[in-house]
């Protein structure tokens, strides 16, 4: 084997954009999908969005979800939500809606005091409680956060290169959000602030990924200007193949050494963008560079049909 | 040709030397940072309370409070100036009023004039403090504060919690505290290394409104009526299952209240049960001398947030302006409740809503755990890039060793506060950064692939990148300020991470490894790139 090693030899020649309809429509089926999936099973928001009161406690030794489940009972709050966490002596509960009896320091307090009792020692180590109205607000800023960051992304695309590259890119980088919470959704994560970020993480890297490319294919439009696009993206994605995967490869890397070390309070955070660093890869190579093809047919024939249109009407302007 | 311009040498190693110099602190003991001379930087990163442990609680003025206590305090301004000015009125109360554009349906104080012509004299003096009266022809009148005086109260409310907050916090002796507004209504109240968080919330979200009430023993305390102007307190005797609460009917109007102390301390009573001792200022004084004066053998209330801790019989009159507030109370709760009452009553409640809390075993766990992932992260992508690019690869190294100093320089200097998120972006802000080298050796190799020299491609490589670098480095830029406006608390501290991060790399990738790599070049000359 060579050294350094090198993914591709030389600049390979795959023909992404032979299956360009099939990309798209396997997304655009996919996207539809999580939306049904979505309207069906709905995201399993954490307190940070619906508000509510959860403790962590780590246990003197460890005991069953059933006997904490026992406990939490006791002290008035059934349907709480009992999760190990990270090691079999912490667990993290979730007391259950917005009781106004989980709003005192009382609900943390009597929990506590029964899981020492179970357990022979329990310590606290973190309560989290956002009433209700913070919860609300937060998830209006949280959407708000979202559509701000992919809207000024648009409009730097849209002045930097033109609108359908833009548009394209938001396409893809839409894609890669759309789908990622649809496998949180399905995997029922909880969607906390954290995961929020992790959400708005993918953003700025998905759109970095598709910009490479898109950057690519301005400079190769200008170099040949008279090879036709579909050759021109297909070359473009070829040229820059090696790096998508080498950055992709870097920052999976990354991600993976804080899932495995970076302690539980990561854990979904690096879990969703695994995930979302994975698919943005994907949509970089074959879902952006497709819809940008599509983008430019579209264009060109509207402005056919526009100028054939035009035609006709002069034509017989010029009759009467 | 393919120099390195000595203003960019003398740039890289200034900054270079600065960034250190600010990141070393970070890894020396207090002690040893204690012992720097004066010149050197000394301060390390600030760590959030997801680290060190401790209180992050967001509580919120309840401003429908304030109204209500606007109202109260009208009807008192009412009444004195009516006798002051002898104006004749019957049935004075407080009313509830409409919910109009004008006003947010508080309450309004409602009278009835014997003389309606004195109604101008009213208009006329009390319209100048924003209080708007409504006169009838009958001589009913209402008078209520405006919508913009109100909200006047509402800013001097949360302005007063403010204070109160802070020298309350100063009171319990909590290092670093942060008390800041947030919005219109609220405040966030930082506690770092908090142990006993429950007590340290009660304490500081007391109200603590202290009153001084005579009982009026003249109507049964279970009686279903009471007059408008008295009131039924309750007072909770024994503790847990035992506990019962005792009904006592009072003045409505306290005689005294917390306004008029000077200083509280915890204390013992005569059976030597925790209590606290309170001193009067010379109002304060004067006036419980003459209430003790004219009430001796008859019992009077002290009530705190609508709960009556005692009520004590004047044996005698008091003149030195001292009394006790006796009640249930445990050795902590006398000596919160003095610290609280020295800090002064809240304008209104506040209610808390948004907790974090973190204990300090689970702080010192997460940093372990996010620096074992920064140390591994940065090994991996080391490791990583020296495989796919060999001596490229480790110039790039170099690079990702100075972003991370540059990283953590920044952080320090501008007092940014590390979070275990912000660990978590310095960790992908390192894989992130090593994007920008990649797309310089990709392009060096397709240069080299197209049959240029290597120098030529080097150079060639680096300025085909450029445009490509900038461009994803502003959109992750436009994504790390979005989540920086919407963040609270760890979660800013991972967009700072990811911004400084970003600016790190563009300027590394620029400049440093440009220059190692013509370095090399020049020394080295080779005729094959081993790329």
């Amino acid at each position: 084997m060579r050294f350094p090693i090198r993914p591709f030899d030389k600049v390979p020649h795959f023909d992404f954009m032979h299956l360009r309809a099939f990309w798209l429509w396997s997304s655009a089926a996919m996207v539809a999908a999580t939306f049904v999936l979505l309207a069906m099973i709905g995201l399993n928001y954490g307190i940070d969005f619906v508000g509510g009161k959860m403790v962590e406690a780590k246990l003197a030794k460890p005991i069953s979800v059933a006997e904490v489940r026992a406990v939490t009972e006791e002290a008035g709050f059934e349907g709480s939500v009992i999760q190990q966490y990270g090691a079999d002596d912490v667990y993290l509960i979730r007391l259950p809606g917005n009781i106004p009896a989980t709003q005192t320091a009382e609900a943390e307090n009597s929990v506590m005091a029964g899981l020492s009792k179970a357990a022979g020692g329990a310590e606290l180590r973190r309560v989290e409680f956002v009433g209700p109205q913070v919860g609300e607000e937060l998830r209006m800023k949280g959407m708000l956060a979202m559509l701000m960051s992919i809207t000024a992304i648009l409009i730097y695309v849209w002045a930097r290169f033109e609108l359908r590259y833009g548009l394209g890119a938001v396409l893809a980088l839409s894609h890669d959000v759309i789908l990622t919470i649809g496998i949180v959704a399905i995997m029922k994560t909880e969607v906390t602030l954290t995961a929020l970020a992790a959400i708005l993480t993918l953003i700025g890297y998905s759109l970095n990924e598709t910009i490479v490319i898109f950057d690519r294919v301005r400079d190769n439009r200008r170099k040949y200007p008279n090879r036709p696009l579909r050759e021109v993206i297909n070359l473009s994605v070829n040229q820059t193949l090696g790096r998508t995967i080498m950055t992709g490869g870097s920052v999976f890397l990354v991600l993976w050494c804080l899932f495995l070390w970076g302690g539980e309070a990561v854990h979904d955070f690096s879990r969703i963008l695994i995930i979302g660093v994975a698919l943005g890869t994907y949509s970089s190579i074959f879902v952006s560079s497709s819809a940008l093809l599509a983008l430019e047919e579209w264009y060109r024939k509207m402005a056919n049909d526009d100028a054939a249109s035009a035609k006709v009407e002069t034509k017989s302007s010029k009759k009467s | 040709m393919g120099q390195i311009s000595l203003f960019v040498r003398i740039l890289v190693v200034v900054v270079l030397g600065i960034a250190t110099l600010l990141a070393l602190p970070n890894v020396m003991s207090p002690e040893t940072r204690a012992s720097l001379p004066s010149w050197m930087p000394n301060k390390a990163m600030n760590l959030g309370l997801d680290l060190q442990g401790g209180a992050h609680l967001v509580m919120e003025v309840d401003m429908n409070d304030v109204a209500t206590r606007a109202t109260e305090n009208l009807e008192d301004r009412v009444r004195a100036f009516a006798s002051e000015n002898s104006i004749g009125y019957t049935n004075l109360r407080i009313a509830p009023m409409a919910k109009t554009a004008e006003n947010q349906g508080h309450g309004a104080v409602e009278l009835t004039l014997r003389d309606v012509a004195q109604a101008d004299l009213l208009k006329t003096e009390l319209v100048r403090d924003g209080i708007q009266v409504e006169v009838g022809a009958d001589g009913e009148t209402r008078l209520f504060y405006t919508e913009a005086t109100l909200q006047e109260f509402r800013k001097r409310a949360l302005q007063q919690t403010l204070q109160v907050l802070r020298s309350r916090v100063d009171q319990f002796g909590v290092a670093e505290p942060l008390i800041q507004q947030q919005g219109s209504s609220r405040v966030i109240v930082e506690l770092p290394g908090v142990q006993d968080v429950n007590r340290a919330k009660a304490a500081i979200g007391k109200t603590a409104q202290l009153t001084f009430h005579l009982v009026d023993d003249t109507i049964a305390p279970s009686a279903v009526v009471v007059p408008a102007n008295r009131t039924r307190f309750y007072e909770e005797r024994g503790t847990g299952e035992n506990m019962v609460k005792v009904p006592l009917i009072v003045q409505k109007r306290p005689s005294l209240t917390g306004e008029m102390l000077t200083s509280a301390a915890a204390a013992f009573d005569q059976n030597g049960a925790p209590a606290v001792d309170i001193a009067f200022d010379s109002r304060g004084t004067r006036i419980f001398a003459q209430l003790s004066t004219q009430n001796v053998g008859k019992q009077f209330a002290i009530v705190l947030d609508g709960k009556v801790y005692s009520a004590p019989v004047f044996r005698e009159a008091i003149l030195g302006g001292r009394a006790q507030i006796s009640g249930n109370f445990t050795t902590a709760e006398a000596q919160d409740l003095s610290a609280i009452l020295n800090a002064g009553a809240l304008p209104a409640r506040v209610n808390v809503v948004e907790e974090r809390t973190i204990g300090p075993s689970l702080g010192a766990d997460s940093i372990k755990a996010g620096s074992v992932a920064i140390v591994m992260g940065t090994i991996g992508v080391m490791i990583f890039m020296f495989l796919f690019y060999g001596l490229f690869g480790l110039a790039a190294n170099i690079a990702v060793i100075v972003n991370l100093i540059l990283l953590v320089a920044v952080m320090s200097l501008l007092g940014f506060t590390l979070t275990l998120p912000g660990m978590a972006g310095i960790v992908l802000a390192l894989g992130m950064a090593v994007d920008a080298n990649v797309l310089i050796f990709e392009r060096i190799r397709e240069e080299v692939d197209h049959g240029q020299k290597p120098l030529a491609a080097i150079l060639g490589g680096f300025q085909g990148a450029f445009r490509t670098i900038f461009d994803g480095h502003v959109t992750s830029l436009i994504a790390g300020i979005a989540l920086f406006m919407f963040g609270t608390g760890p979660i800013k501290g991972f967009a700072v991470a990811q911004i400084i991060g970003l600016l790190a790399s563009l300027f590394t990738s620029i400049t440093l490894t440009r220059w190692i790599i013509l370095a090399w070049m020049h020394r080295a000359r080779p005729s094959r790139l081993p790329l």
